[in-house]
């Protein structure tokens, strides 16, 4: 499975989680994707927290306009029904727990739901941007990331990077399969059939539970 | 109520090491002339807030490619990478502040508050040194006031007496940032008659609003 493979899996099945009305916040990178696989019957509304609800794709060549731009500063396009605010106003509605889904990026994710994803001391130093308030202010914190980083994992029993927020995260959806953060730690709820259990076990620091009701990951 | 004035007098009144706000994400709102200015002016040792330092050819970009800056107080640096060579070098000061806290301690400077309770950054790093305040169970940090000598904010339309109008995102941190600062700059694409903007449009109420340059368009 090549990169690209992995991503399409994650994101696919990252679109199923979102309902019909939902406002959702996509991370700039592969969360972004999650917006071209939501079914066509499902209306949901993309807030971009630079300010505004509705947002678009890209526009057509030539037809890029200086004023609209997502959070990572791209050319998009703004659809009806959306709305411009300031920035005040835009994390109101994130920490205000307006934002009914958030997908993000995981450096480092563990068993209590820490999610690190903002920093490596002494290497990179991007910055939080938004994502330490959309984390702690959305309904759902789902988190977009491949299972393992150069072979090494990436869910862990306790996240050593420098947490974006604390027991926050309550899916985390890799190409192996999906798990779920509970009280009593993470549950593998579906798994991808190119894997076995051992294998996903083995790829996870972290213990998982296996859900009796374990399902089949699919996307289609 | 404002005074429209040149770019010249405007910048007369930026000094080597004055603290300024510079309103804009991702150089999308940022009023690129005044930067321009203060570029070809060599203001320096400049405490900057804003809620990032752009690219490297935009924006906030060029006060860094030249230089210009000691201290940046923004949200995120990582499409400049610019400003993370100078920050690992030692030669420019850099300190990371959620976005939806830096905002709220702009506005609260604005809005004589004396700061607020956020739930960002709880068991993280960002909680250092903050009081941790609890209402109803929940734990909060007390985040305080920030303010500026300057802002300058990039307004589509602002009429003579200084009310302003954004357009699409380019509002993001203007409105905010336009209330929060000792003197306030404005640089509009267009100045227009006192009664054009109808006041129920009116983002930015001209009781914020000091100086404004541009209008050329």
């Amino acid at each position: 499975m090549d990169k690209q493979q992995k991503r399409e899996i994650i994101t696919k099945r990252i679109a199923q989680e979102l309902a019909d009305g939902d406002i959702v916040n996509l991370g700039i990178g592969m969360p972004t994707m999650v917006g071209d696989y939501v079914p066509e019957e499902i209306d949901i509304t993309l807030q971009s927290e630079n300010g505004f609800l509705g947002l678009g794709p890209a526009p057509e060549e030539g037809k890029e306009d200086k004023d609209l731009g997502n959070a990572g500063g791209q050319p998009v396009t703004i659809k009806p029904g959306g709305s411009f605010f300031d920035s005040a106003t835009s994390f109101a509605i994130i920490r205000g727990g307006h934002v009914d889904v958030t997908v993000l990026g995981a450096l480092q994710v563990d068993e209590k739901g820490n999610l690190a994803n903002w920093m490596i001391p002494g290497k990179l130093v991007p910055g939080m941007g938004g994502a330490m308030d959309l984390v702690v202010g959305a309904q759902q914190v789902i988190v977009a990331s491949e299972h393992t980083i150069k072979g090494n994992p990436k869910i862990l029993k306790e996240c050593d990077l420098p947490l974006t927020a604390k027991e926050e995260v309550n899916l985390i959806v890799t190409e192996m399969g999906v798990i779920e953060v509970t009280d009593k730690g993470l549950v593998l709820k579906e798994i991808n059939p190119e894997f076995t259990v051992a294998e996903v076990q083995e790829a996870t620091e972290a213990e998982l539970t296996i859900s009796d009701q374990l399902k089949e990951m699919k996307v289609e | 109520m404002a005074e429209i004035v040149s770019i010249e007098a405007a910048l007369a009144e930026i000094e080597d090491g004055s603290k300024v706000m510079i309103g804009g994400f991702m150089a999308i709102g940022t009023p690129e002339n005044l930067i321009d200015a203060m570029v070809e002016r060599e203001i320096k040792d400049l405490t900057v807030i804003a809620n990032d330092t752009g690219i490297p050819e935009q924006g906030i970009g060029k006060l860094i490619a030249n230089k210009q800056i000691k201290k940046m107080i923004a949200t995120h640096i990582g499409l400049n990478p610019e400003t993370g060579r100078q920050m690992n070098e030692g030669e420019l000061e850099v300190e990371l502040i959620p976005q939806g806290t830096l905002v709220e301690q702009i506005r609260a400077a604005g809005a004589g508050l004396g700061g607020f309770l956020t739930p960002t950054g709880i068991g993280t790093v960002v909680e250092e040194g903050k009081e941790k305040i609890e209402v109803d169970g929940e734990e909060y940090l007390l985040e305080l006031p920030m303010g500026a000598e300057i802002a300058l904010v990039k307004a589509w339309k602002a009429d003579k007496k200084g009310n302003l109008v954004y357009r699409k995102s380019a509002r993001n941190f203007n409105p905010p940032m336009a209330m929060a600062a000792d003197l306030v700059i404005v640089e509009a694409e267009e100045i227009v008659e006192v009664g054009e903007i109808d006041p129920d449009q009116v983002m930015t109420p001209a009781a914020f609003v000091d100086l404004i340059i541009g209008g050329e368009e």
